[in-house]
């Protein structure tokens, strides 16, 4: 994280304004952390409240307290499991691709050849695509059993026909969120290959280090907090997918590709179980935050070590 | 952000030549088959039904434009509200956020340093965290399904964008400008919009290309607080998953007509992406 300190101004306040609008900093900062805390912390906090009450928009009359009774419906039932475990391998599967192929196009791209710049350009265009159109056009025209273009290939290499998001639909979900998410992690980790200095690799290869040594020693260790920052933002990005899986299986079939948020989705406004989806919905918020924290920590730690070697 | 020079390729011997080229034919391959699903989807928007739903698949076609004009329609007033919401969003999250960056940026505490922690952690929230009350409270508020309401999540969601990267760009201008200002009776309120504003006018564009992009694309909140008067792009697209899902050239159509506006915007200013995404992270 960039960090800017002006070592003139730590205590200094700013002189009071002759005439006109008295602005302070503070009164400058607070507008934008009212509302902050308006839109995000208050709504949680009643988020955390509705959630010990068993509390059904059909009957809304009747709202009786009942600790952590929703809680515990949800951690015991086993069908609740496999949405959790769902959440936690569509975000890890993701992850784990888009940092391999990321990675690699990376690598590929952080040469000199013809056409770099504009290849470079035109494969971030995945990520910019709203998720709801890589859904439907994923969904019809890609992995279509009949008439979608996957279908074709497999067919015209002697395969049988599949009906990916029935047959494999985590993976047909998985693929397509990689294909999203691919060029943002391609484009964060090439932005920290280019700022490895280029007598370092010099140096290593005048010192006979071998392709490999290059890569272990000089690349991996810079490229670390690049990596880092990308598994970060990936892992809050990818622990809310939402669009991608309303707009192509709708969760399904059965429980197979429906993951946290899409199951509070179904719970609020669905079965209008208000109680139920408010609990599912601070248990997302604690997962998010505790591998948050325990990432931003790991990015901090480097940081330091980095600084200070 | 420094560009940095491309590393020259080290053509000492013949067999690193060929071995960059192989290289970057791979690089070619692989860049061609992330790109041929928008490729197929625009291709297809020029095609009649028939041909769009060909297996074997139609590669060679009479372009029409017919699934524009049955697209439009219904298109017309999905972008206008996309409009609103996104460009709304984006110049309540500057209002608020600039003169907060501002601040955080000149006047530097240990307490500042918490509170920008504090504005990027709010984006750890998950939408799902929050969406119950806010719902209810939008019904009772008769928020629901306009555009303010949109307006007012979508800038929740920048808000922290905004301030974060602004601050950022805001550091960057050279400190001894400031001190001159303040040595010549400069309050707050000049500081902000004489030296501050003009000079990160740069920095306030991507950052409004960003944001624009970032609402333009949300789902989650568009499909749960709106219905039919403020449906945004996101919504009106959706409505090709099920029952329209069966014009597939006229889909193509709506999509492209929806993404090719984000899809420019963000080659633009891609170099600015690196920078918004990871929050200054890694440069």
């Amino acid at each position: 994280m960039t960090t800017v300190a002006h070592p003139t101004t730590t205590t200094a306040s700013p002189p009071a304004p002759k005439r006109g609008l008295r602005l302070t900093p503070a009164a400058l900062i607070w507008p934008a952390m009212l509302y902050l805390i308006l839109t995000t912390q208050v709504p949680f906090f009643m988020t955390v409240y509705y959630s010990f009450f068993r509390y059904n928009l059909v009957i809304p009359d009747e709202r009786p307290f009942i600790g952590f009774g929703n809680y515990a419906s949800l951690l015991t039932n086993p069908q609740n499991l496999q949405v959790v475990l769902n959440t936690v391998i569509l975000a890890g599967g993701t992850l784990i691709l888009t940092l391999l192929i990321g990675g690699a196009m990376a690598m590929l791209l952080n040469r000199n050849f013809p056409g770099r710049t504009l290849l470079r350009t035109l494969m971030i265009s995945s990520f910019l695509v709203m998720p709801i159109v890589t859904a439907v056009v994923w969904k019809n025209m890609l992995l279509n059993p009949v008439f979608g273009f996957f279908s074709w290939v497999v067919a015209s290499l002697g395969g049988q026909p599949v009906d990916w998001l029935a047959q494999y639909p985590m993976a047909s979900v998985i693929a397509m969120i990689t294909w999203e998410w691919t060029p943002f992690a391609m484009l964060i980790l090439l932005t920290g290959l280019q700022s490895l200095p280029d007598d370092q690799l010099e140096a290593a290869r005048l010192d006979g280090a071998s392709p490999l040594q290059e890569f272990r020693h000089i690349v991996m260790p810079h490229w670390t907090q690049a990596i880092q920052v990308v598994v970060l933002m990936e892992t809050i990005a990818l622990l809310q997918v939402y669009g991608e899986i309303y707009g192509s299986t709708s969760g399904g079939p059965g429980l197979a590709t429906t993951n946290l948020p899409y199951f509070i989705y179904q719970k609020a406004f669905a079965e209008y179980n208000i109680g139920l989806a408010s609990a599912a919905g601070v248990i997302t918020v604690i997962l998010t935050n505790i591998l948050a924290i325990y990432l931003l920590r790991m990015i901090n730690r480097t940081n330091i070590t980095n600084k200070g070697g | 952000m420094t560009t940095a020079p491309a590393r020259p390729a080290i053509n000492h011997a013949a067999r690193t030549r060929g071995r960059n080229a192989v290289l970057t034919v791979i690089t070619y391959l692989i860049a061609i088959a992330f790109l041929f699903p928008l490729v197929w989807m625009f291709l297809a928007a020029f095609k009649t039904e028939a041909e769009a739903f060909a297996s074997p698949p139609v590669f060679v076609f009479t372009p029409i434009l017919e699934n524009f004009q049955n697209a439009l329609p219904s298109y017309f007033p999905a972008l206008k509200n996309s409009l609103v919401a996104a460009i709304g969003s984006t110049v309540l999250a500057f209002v608020l956020g600039l003169p907060a960056a501002f601040a955080l940026a000149v006047y530097p505490t240990t307490r500042a340093q918490g509170t920008l922690t504090w504005m990027l952690s709010t984006k750890m929230m998950p939408a799902v965290g929050v969406i119950v009350p806010l719902f209810l409270l939008f019904r009772n508020l008769q928020l629901l399904d306009t555009l303010p309401g949109l307006i007012l999540m979508y800038t929740t969601m920048n808000l922290p964008l905004v301030v974060w990267m602004m601050h950022s760009y805001m550091t960057e201008i050279p400190f001894a400008i400031y001190e001159a200002a303040k040595v010549d009776g400069a309050s707050v309120a000049q500081e902000f919009f004489r030296i501050a504003l003009p000079l990160s006018t740069p920095g306030m564009a991507a950052t409004a290309l960003l944001a624009v992009i970032f609402a333009w694309n949300e789902v989650f909140f568009a499909v749960n607080l709106t219905s039919s008067d403020a449906a945004p792009l996101s919504v009106f697209i959706s409505s090709y998953k099920t029952s329209m899902g069966l014009f597939w050239a006229q889909m193509s159509a709506a999509a492209a007509l929806t993404v090719l506006p984000v899809l420019i915007f963000g080659w633009v200013a891609q170099r600015q992406l690196v920078r918004g995404l990871s929050f200054g992270a890694v440069k």
